[in-house]
């Protein structure tokens, strides 16, 4: 059966779905959410700082707390998720099927995928800023993409990455020898061993890869980018009170990390928004004036559960991703728009 | 000792060319063990194996009820040694009483190197290690108590005592999903080598029923039943199975309303069984038709029944041509779960996966992929070690052993 088939099946049953629970108001994938007593998250599974799974068997990586500050919000408790490993071939329709309630894999927002009529899904804010980068050994001389020319690439086969290679290459009037690779577990020992001049992935995926490498100083990456891949959490669109809650978590991690509020001090700045009537604006963020939460169907105090639970932005960054992390990403368009970053909340109020 | 020697130089290097082919191979045989020692020694970082061998075991299972699957492994390797030991006491008749063969003993051996050596390269704590000495001794012991007293077991006695597995095999159901008293654990936590052993023996045990039940149904004279069968054996064969696994996980979401679709770990146990009964169907088709037509007309004319006929003495001479090719099938099987990986279950491989794109572990694929291959190396030589002794026992032209 066709994609379009199975999606018509899926608005279909989704129809049939608004018929019977009509008389509700609100959101009814968060009110099967309370119902069940737990969120069903959708990850990865296998994508290094995104989400893997631990030596204890926990999820760990950025993704798999985001999934866990949804949890918070929703349930007031972040420990109340069910993870579900799905594949990228098949989360969309893991999505649409109603298996789980929420993707948190890092999936570029694209307009066919946004569109009513493509896949009908639902994207919130942009919460990791990826593009396509390409990685040459420091030692080659390789500076540019136009260094390339006549050196072999490697590259997974069938993906877009393969085909914006193509494209930009075909624009910059470069002949390069794409060696296609069916996964990455081969392409990367190949690269290493020198069957090819430079590899091409997400940039993310390449300074990941780059730390499991037997030199990792050894290796860098171009100034230049070959796409844009802004990455979101996505929904199905059929539930906007859903998408939106889950939207204003993500602007909660964002504003958290702009207003100086951390995972270990959020309680005290709490308690003390709730005693100094000045402080207006980090009242309404907090939940101590206004009904914002109610708004979305949440508990006036999500934004102080969310960051208790995860921290901000930046925390999680951190934790996952940063410097710190044998990922060693630097921040870039990550940052926050006031340090030059992409990272924008529009106001709470 | 000197004999030994002088086979061997008989059998490597009896002329000029044998000697050269001899080194030749000799050689890049040695270079090979030597370039993989090197490797294994020196460069290879096994603290990923150590780290993670939890999640290699049981996957996600939450630790405090990782005593459940203990009991199990326990009962199972009780099990294993009654059975073992019984088999000892009733042998197959070209051997005599002997209660501890050689081939016996190595076993023995090799599995106590097995229990001291894993976890100690495993670095397991003391309390964890002691279990594999544990379980090492409870195999042994009930081997020795079931050789000793096995031959006093009257005939119902031995049928009673197979009835043994299939009751442990409902109990460990139990003891894995909880249920009964014991707190439930969803199957979305189960994993690892775990999750590939269920998956493949709920296939495995499953398909063989249907598989037979198919293969009689081909050759039937009911139309309706044949042509049935034909169509959903033809159907699964020209499909791949990953086709299936995708359709069984993603489709049953759209037609059954949620909740009532079974989990995804059942779905695809399913998958497999229905994939491999087409299989093996085939396999038994194949055993049904080298029994000679005489056989069945021979016994519905003393007066059989169909089904009592086919029961007693189409089927048992059937299923013992078509033992190795259905063991064959069911160690495809055991690989194929690998595929599970790929609609986002946890098992081996899916395991590794996540493993290998663990921050801390990233680069380390090759101990992860040559872990993987000796765990399923493991698995399919004890499916094929099985299978090679019921054969013999199965084996009707076996001459009386005469010492």
């Amino acid at each position: 059966m066709t994609r379009a088939g199975l999606l018509a099946l899926a608005a279909l049953f989704g129809l049939m779905g608004c018929a019977a629970g009509n008389e509700s108001p609100g959101s009814p994938t968060m009110a099967k959410i309370r119902e069940r007593g737990r969120l069903v998250c959708a990850v990865d599974g296998a994508v290094p700082g995104f989400s893997t799974v631990g030596p204890g068997g926990a999820f760990v990586g950025i993704d798999a707390d985001f999934c866990r500050a949804v949890a918070a919000a929703v349930l007031g408790d972040a420990t109340n998720v069910e993870f579900r490993p799905v594949t990228a071939g098949e989360r969309f329709v893991a999505l649409s099927s109603g298996e789980v309630d929420l993707l948190s894999i890092s999936s570029t927002h694209t307009l066919s995928r946004d569109a009513p009529g493509g896949n009908t899904l639902s994207f919130g804010p942009v919460f990791f800023y990826d593009g396509q980068g390409v990685m040459v050994p420091r030692a080659s001389g390789i500076r540019r993409l136009r260094d390339l020319d006549g050196k072999p690439i490697c590259v997974e086969s069938g993906t877009n990455t393969e085909l914006n290679l193509a494209d930009r290459m075909r624009e910059l009037g470069v002949a390069y020898q794409p060696l296609r690779f069916q996964s990455g577990e081969q392409a990367y020992p190949a690269y290493e061993q020198g069957r090819c001049a430079a590899i091409t992935s997400d940039s993310s995926l390449l300074a990941a890869k780059r730390s499991g490498f037997k030199d990792p100083a050894a290796h860098g990456l171009l100034p230049e980018l070959l796409s844009k891949e802004p990455s979101a959490k996505v929904t199905v669109q059929a539930d906007p009170a859903w998408a939106d809650a889950v939207r204003w978590v993500t602007h909660t991690l964002v504003q958290a990390e702009e207003s100086g509020l951390t995972q270990a001090n959020v309680e005290a700045r709490a308690a003390a928004a709730r005693r100094d009537a000045s402080q207006a604006e980090e009242r309404r963020f907090l939940g101590v004036e206004g009904d914002f939460g109610r708004q979305l169907g949440l508990p006036a105090d999500f934004t102080v559960r969310v960051v208790k639970a995860v921290g901000n932005y930046g925390e999680l960054f951190e934790r996952h991703l940063g410097r710190a992390t044998p990922l060693g990403l630097e921040r870039g368009l990550n940052r926050l728009w006031t340090r030059g970053g992409l990272h924008i909340a529009p106001p709470f109020r | 000792m000197n004999s030994q020697l002088r086979r061997l130089r008989a059998e490597l290097f009896a002329t000029p060319a044998d000697a050269a082919l001899s080194l030749v191979l000799i050689t890049l045989l040695g270079l090979g063990a030597f370039g993989f020692l090197r490797w294994a020694l020196t460069q290879a970082q096994w603290a990923v194996v150590r780290v993670n061998s939890t999640l290699f075991a049981v996957g996600r299972y939450p630790v405090e009820q990782q005593w459940r699957l203990w009991l199990l492994t326990a009962l199972l390797v009780a099990a294993s040694g009654a059975t073992w030991g019984l088999l000892r006491a009733h042998p197959r008749p070209d051997r005599t009483g002997v209660r501890w063969p050689r081939n016996d003993r190595l076993a023995v051996g090799l599995l106590a190197l097995i229990a001291l050596a894993v976890p100690w390269a495993l670095a397991l704590t003391l309390a964890i290690q002691s279990r594999w000495w544990g379980l090492l001794l409870l195999l042994v012991l009930c081997r020795w108590l079931a050789g000793r007293h096995g031959a006093n077991l009257s005939p119902t006695g031995r049928r009673l005592a197979a009835l043994v597995w299939p009751v442990i095999y409902l109990v460990g159901m139990v003891l894995i999903s909880g249920g009964l008293g014991l707190v439930t654990v969803s199957p979305s936590e189960w994993g690892g080598l775990m999750l590939t052993l269920l998956a493949s023996s709920f296939a495995i045990l499953l398909c063989f029923p249907i598989g037979v039940l198919l293969a009689l149904g081909r050759r039937s004279d009911l139309p309706l039943l044949r042509w049935g069968s034909v169509l959903y054996i033809e159907f699964i064969r020209g499909a791949p199975l990953i086709t299936l696994l995708f359709l069984g996980q993603n489709i049953l979401g759209f037609l059954l309303p949620g909740g009532l679709a079974p989990e995804r770990v059942w779905r695809a146990a399913w998958v497999l069984t229905f994939f491999a009964a087409a299989y093996l169907a085939e396999a038994v088709r194949s055993g049904l038709a080298a029994v000679p037509r005489g056989q069945l007309e021979a016994a519905r004319s003393l007066g059989l029944s169909y089904p009592k006929a086919l029961q007693h003495v189409v089927l048992p001479q059937a299923l013992r041509v078509a033992l190795p090719a259905m063991v064959g099938q069911f160690i495809s099987l055991l690989q194929d779960t690998t595929l599970l990986s790929l609609i986002g279950l946890l098992e081996l491989l899916g395991t590794a996966r996540t493993v290998m794109a663990n921050p801390a572990f990233l680069g380390r694929n090759g101990e992860v992929y040559l872990t993987l291959a000796l765990l399923f190396w493991g698995c399919c030589a004890a499916l094929g070690l099985g299978s090679r002794a019921l054969e013999r026992r199965l084996d009707p032209h076996a001459v009386p052993s005469a010492t």
